[in-house]
C-alpha cells in the first residue's frame, strides 16, 4: 500500500467519523465569539432546556431509522401525550400518574404505528404520517383548541435544577445512556441494525422482523412520552399546538450524527453531537436576532445538506469498497 | 497481428491497498473466443471493468482495430461496440421484461416512447431465443435463471463487435448454458470477439479458442486451447497442484438425523420425501425451477408449507420461522449471499455473531469483549481472510463472504446444515476450502444437505443423490449409482426411480 494512499484512507475515516465533533468545536466557538454570554451559566442551562427535548425525540428517530423506519408523528403524538399528561395531573396532582399518562399514550400511539408497518406492511413513511395527523386532531379535540394553564408543579420538572444540572438535562443524559446501552449491548440492538442493514438476511439469521420494529416503536413511544412531560413542564402550560415540526428536529438532530437514512448505520453519540449542532446554531440564530422565518430556510438548508453529505460519503465509501472487492 | 480487435498493452490499476492489475497485456481476435481464468482476486474483473469504461487504468493503452482509444465510461464503450454482462445480476424489479431489454435504449418517434416498437422488438427477440415469458412480466417474478438469459439477449441484441461476459453460466441450467453457446458459436461466425471469464473448466475447453490465465495482476499465461489440459490451467491458476479437487473423506455413518415425509406446498414442490443420517452428505440435483431451493426455504422455516412432516433425531417438530429451525439446530446457507447472508454495512463480526447472540449474553448484557474471542476464534478456523473484525462485509471478496456466512451459521453447532449452491461464484481455491470444510462437518457427525447445481460437485462429495424435477423427487442414487447422465436422466423426467432401479 502505498504512503499516499493509507494517509487519504486514513483520513477518509478520519473525517467520516470526527467531522460532526469538528463542526461542534467550530459552532461553540463561534457561539462564544458572536455572544459573550455563552459560556455563562444561565445561557447553558436554557439551551440544554430547550435541547432535551428535541435531542430525545432524536433518540427514538435513530432506533427507527437504523431499522429501516422512521416517526414523522413525534410532535403530534409529543403533544397529545403531553396534554392529558397536563390535564391529568391538574386532576390528581400526582407526578408518576402524570408520567405514565404521558408514556401510556405515547406508547399507545406508536404501537398502532407499529401494527399499520408490522401487520400491514405498510411504509413506516405513510403510517407515521397518518398518525401525525390523528394525534394532533386528538390534542385539539380534547383541548377543543384551548391550552391549558395554571398547571402547578408540573412545570417543576421542565424549569428545575437537581443541583447545578438541569432537570431535563439529567432527563437527557439517562435517556442517552439507555439508548447508547441498548444499541451497544442488546441483542435488540443487533437486530436493529441488521433488519436495517438487509431485512431479507435478518430474517434468514432468526431475527422476527415485525416483532423488533414493534419494540422499536414502543421504545420510540417510551422517549416521546417522556419528551412531552418535559416541553409541556418547562412551557408550563399544556399546549395542543406545541412541538409543530418537532419530528423534524428530531430527523435532522439524527441525520446530522451520521444516522443512514439507508438504514444499518447510527449511533447514540453521533445523535448526541447531531442534535447539539443544530440546538446551538438555533441558539445562534435567535442571539443574531436572525428572523424567524430565515432560520427555518436556514434549518431545511441543513437537512439537505445534512442528507448530501451522507449519500456523498456513502457513495465514496461504496467506491473505495467496489475497489477492494474487484481487485 | 492478424484480424486483432481489441489490444490492451501493459495496462496497470492500483487501488489503495492492492496492486490489482500488473502491466497486462492481451489481444483478443475477432471471431474468437478469448477465454479469461483465474482465481477470485486475480484481476479478471478489474480488467472487464477497464476495458468497459468503469474504471481508468494508471497505465497503459487500449487499441481497438488497431486504433488507440480511452474509454470513459460504459455508455462510451458501448459506442466502441463493446457490450458486457456482469458476474453479479444487477435488474430492477419492478419493471417489465421488455423495459429491462430496451433500459437505456428505448426507441423514440415524436419525443415519445414507442412502445409498439418495444413490443414488437422483445417479442422477436423472446422468440427466436426460444423464451417463453411474457414481454410484459416483471423482473422480480423471474426466476434468477431467467434474469440471466434476459442479460444475455440483451447484451447480444446490441450487435456488439466484443462481447464481454463475466462468468454468465453461474446461474443458468445446464439447457440453457447449451443454448448460450449455440448463441456463442453463432457470434463467433459473425466475427464477434467474446471474452469470456468462468471458473467452470469444463465450460472453459468447450468454448474457448485461447485460454488466458491470470494470477496477481499478472497474465502467467496465455495459450491456444489445444495446448492446455484441465490440470494444467488448474495449477497455473492457483500456483500450485490440486491432488484432488474434492476432498470426500470416509465417515462411519449414524443415525438418522433428518426426516421429511409428506412435505408439500401446492404448486411449488408436492411429496417431498428424503432423509439424512449423521455424517452423511445428501445431495440435491435438478434443474433450476425443480423446486430444490424451495422445498429447502420451506424446510428451514422461510416459506410456510401445507403439508407434510420433520423429523429431527427421530423428534417430530413443527417449523414455522427461522427461529424455529436454528432452535432445533438445523441452519441453512442460502443460494444468494447478498440477498438473504450478509448485511452489508455492518461488521464481519456482527455479521457471525448475528445468529447465536444467546451465547455472548448475560444478565440481558451483550459481552462484545467474549464475542471478539469466539468470532476471532472461528474466523482462524474458516481462514476467513479480513483486515480486522470490524471491517464491513460488504469489503470482503466473495469466497471470505461465503465464509463468513458459513461461520455464522457453524457458530449455532448445527446437527443439520442445509447448504444451497455453497460454492456459486466463488474461486477454486475457495471452493476445495469449502469442500474440506463439508468434510470436516460431516466427520464431526453433523448431516450436510447440499443443493447444488454443479454435478462433479454433487458426485465428488456426496453418499446419496436425490434428484428433483418438476416439484417432486424423480429418483435417489447412492453413490455407486452416480454419473451426470444417470442425475441428468431424472432431472430432465426422462425416466423415474421405479424404471431406473
Amino acid at each position: 500500500m502505498s504512503g499516499i494512499g493509507k494517509a487519504r484512507a486514513a483520513w477518509a475515516n478520519v473525517s467520516r467519523s470526527y467531522s460532526i465533533y469538528i463542526v461542534l468545536a467550530a459552532l461553540i466557538v463561534l457561539s462564544s465569539i458572536i455572544n459573550p454570554n455563552f459560556f455563562s451559566g444561565g445561557n447553558i442551562s436554557n439551551v440544554t432546556r430547550q435541547i432535551s427535548v428535541t435531542t430525545i425525540l432524536a433518540f427514538g428517530e435513530t432506533i427507527l431509522i437504523i431499522c429501516g423506519c422512521l416517526d414523522l408523528s413525534s410532535g403530534s403524538v409529543l403533544a397529545l401525550s403531553g396534554l392529558l399528561s397536563v390535564a391529568s395531573y391538574k386532576a390528581t396532582l400526582s407526578m408518576p400518574l402524570a408520567f405514565a399518562v404521558a408514556i401510556g399514550v405515547a406508547v399507545l400511539c406508536n404501537f398502532v404505528s407499529a401494527m399499520m408497518v408490522a401487520k400491514f406492511s405498510a411504509p413506516a413513511f405513510i403510517a407515521t404520517l397518518a398518525m401525525q395527523e390523528m394525534a394532533r386532531g386528538g390534542a385539539l379535540l380534547f383541548s377543543k383548541g384551548q391550552n391549558i394553564y395554571q398547571i402547578g408543579d408540573y412545570t417543576n420538572v421542565g424549569q428545575g435544577s437537581v443541583g447545578f444540572m438541569p432537570i431535563p438535562l439529567v432527563f437527557l443524559i439517562g435517556l442517552f445512556v439507555a439508548t447508547w446501552y441498548i444499541l451497544k449491548h442488546t441483542r435488540f440492538g443487533r437486530a436493529l441494525y441488521a433488519i436495517g442493514g438487509n431485512q431479507e438476511a435478518a430474517k434468514a439469521s432468526g431475527i422476527r422482523v415485525n416483532s423488533v420494529k414493534i419494540n422499536a416503536f414502543i421504545v420510540n413511544g417510551v422517549l416521546v412520552g417522556i419528551a412531552g412531560v418535559l416541553f409541556m413542564s418547562r412551557v408550563n402550560a399544556g399546549l395542543p399546538n406545541g412541538a409543530i415540526n418537532y419530528e423534524f428536529q428530531g430527523l435532522t438532530s439524527s441525520i446530522i450524527g451520521g444516522t443512514s437514512f439507508s438504514g444499518g448505520i447510527g449511533t447514540a453519540g453521533g445523535t448526541v453531537v447531531g442534535a447539539f449542532i443544530v440546538g446551538f446554531l438555533n441558539n445562534i440564530m435567535n442571539l443574531a436576532n436572525v428572523n424567524s422565518y430565515t432560520q427555518q430556510i436556514a434549518r431545511g438548508a441543513i437537512i439537505a445538506l445534512a442528507v448530501i453529505y451522507d449519500i456523498w460519503t456513502k457513495n465514496r465509501r461504496t467506491r473505495s469498497l467496489v475497489r477492494g472487492v474487484a481487485k | 497481428m492478424e484480424g486483432c480487435k481489441l489490444q490492451v498493452r501493459h495496462i496497470s490499476k492500483s487501488f489503495p491497498g492492492v496492486l490489482a492489475l500488473d502491466d497486462i497485456s492481451l489481444e483478443a481476435r475477432s471471431g474468437s473466443v478469448l477465454v479469461l481464468c483465474g482465481e477470485n482476486g486475480a484481476g479478471k474483473s478489474t480488467l472487464m471493468k477497464i476495458i468497459n469504461g468503469v474504471y481508468q487504468p494508471d497505465q497503459g493503452e487500449i487499441l481497438i482495430d488497431g486504433k488507440k482509444v480511452h474509454i470513459r465510461s460504459p455508455i462510451q464503450a458501448r459506442g466502441y461496440g463493446i457490450s458486457m454482462i456482469f458476474q453479479e445480476l444487477n435488474y430492477i424489479p419492478e419493471i417489465t421484461v421488455e423495459e429491462s431489454l430496451f433500459c437505456g435504449r428505448l426507441p423514440m418517434k415524436f419525443g415519445r416512447v414507442d412502445w409498439k416498437a418495444v413490443r414488437r422488438r422483445t417479442l422477436e427477440l423472446l422468440e427466436a431465443e426460444g423464451l417463453s415469458y411474457s414481454p410484459t412480466t416483471k423482473m422480480k417474478d423471474l426466476s434468477v435463471s431467467d434474469v440471466q438469459m434476459l442479460e444475455i439477449l440483451k447484451a447480444v441484441s446490441m450487435d456488439s463487435s466484443i462481447l464481454i461476459m463475466d462468468e454468465p453460466t453461474s446461474a443458468i441450467t445446464l439447457r440453457e448454458v447449451d443454448r448460450l453457446f449455440a448463441k456463442i458459436a453463432d457470434l463467433k461466425a459473425r466475427g464477434t470477439s467474446i471474452i469470456y471469464i468462468s471458473h467452470k473448466m469444463d465450460e472453459i475447453f468447450r468454448i474457448a479458442d485461447d485460454i488466458a490465465i491470470l494470477r496477481d495482476g499478472r497474465v502467467v499465461d496465455v495459450k491456444p486451447r489445444e495446448e492446455l489440459d484441465i490440470d494444467k490451467v488448474i495449477s497455473l491458476m492457483v500456483g500450485r497442484k490440486l491432488e484432488n479437487n474434492f476432498p470426500k473423506r470416509a465417515v462411519d455413518i449414524g443415525e438418522e438425523a433428518l426426516r421429511v415425509e409428506g412435505l408439500s406446498s401446492p404448486g411449488v414442490f408436492e411429496d417431498i420425501g428424503f432423509y439424512a443420517r449423521k455424517g452423511e452428505i445428501v445431495g440435491f440435483a435438478g434443474l433450476m425451477g425443480a423446486g430444490r431451493t424451495e422445498v429447502m426455504r420451506a424446510l428451514f422455516g422461510l416459506d410456510g408449507y401445507e403439508a407434510g412432516e420433520i423429523r429431527i433425531l427421530g423428534k417430530r417438530v413443527s417449523i414455522r420461522s427461522v427461529a424455529d429451525s436454528i432452535k432445533a439446530k438445523m441452519t441453512m446457507l442460502s443460494e444468494d449471499r447478498r440477498r438473504y447472508g450478509l448485511i452489508p454495512v455492518r461488521s464481519v463480526r456482527e455479521n457471525i455473531s448475528l445468529s447465536s447472540l444467546g451465547k455472548f449474553i448475560y444478565h440481558g448484557r451483550l459481552h462484545v469483549s467474549k464475542e471478539n474471542r469466539v468470532v476471532s476464534d472461528i474466523c482462524a478456523r474458516m481462514s476467513v481472510k479480513t483486515p480486522s473484525l470490524g471491517t464491513t462485509v460488504e469489503a470482503l471478496s466473495g469466497g471470505n463472504q461465503q465464509k463468513v456466512v458459513l461461520a455464522k451459521w457453524m457458530l449455532n453447532e448445527p446437527d443439520i446444515l442445509i447448504m444451497d449452491e455453497p460454492t456459486r461464484g466463488i474461486d477454486v481455491g475457495a471452493k476445495y476450502e469449502i469442500y474440506k470444510l463439508m468434510g470436516d462437518l460431516a466427520a464431526e457427525g453433523r448431516a450436510l444437505v447440499i443443493v447444488s447445481s454443479e454435478l462433479p460437485e454433487l458426485i465428488g462429495m456426496c453418499d446419496r443423490i436425490y434428484v428433483m424435477c418438476k416439484g417432486e423427487i424423480a429418483g435417489e442414487l447412492s453413490r455407486e449409482e452416480f454419473s451426470q447422465e444417470a442425475i441428468m436422466r431424472l432431472a430432465t423426467g426422462l425416466e423415474t426411480k421405479e424404471e431406473a432401479s
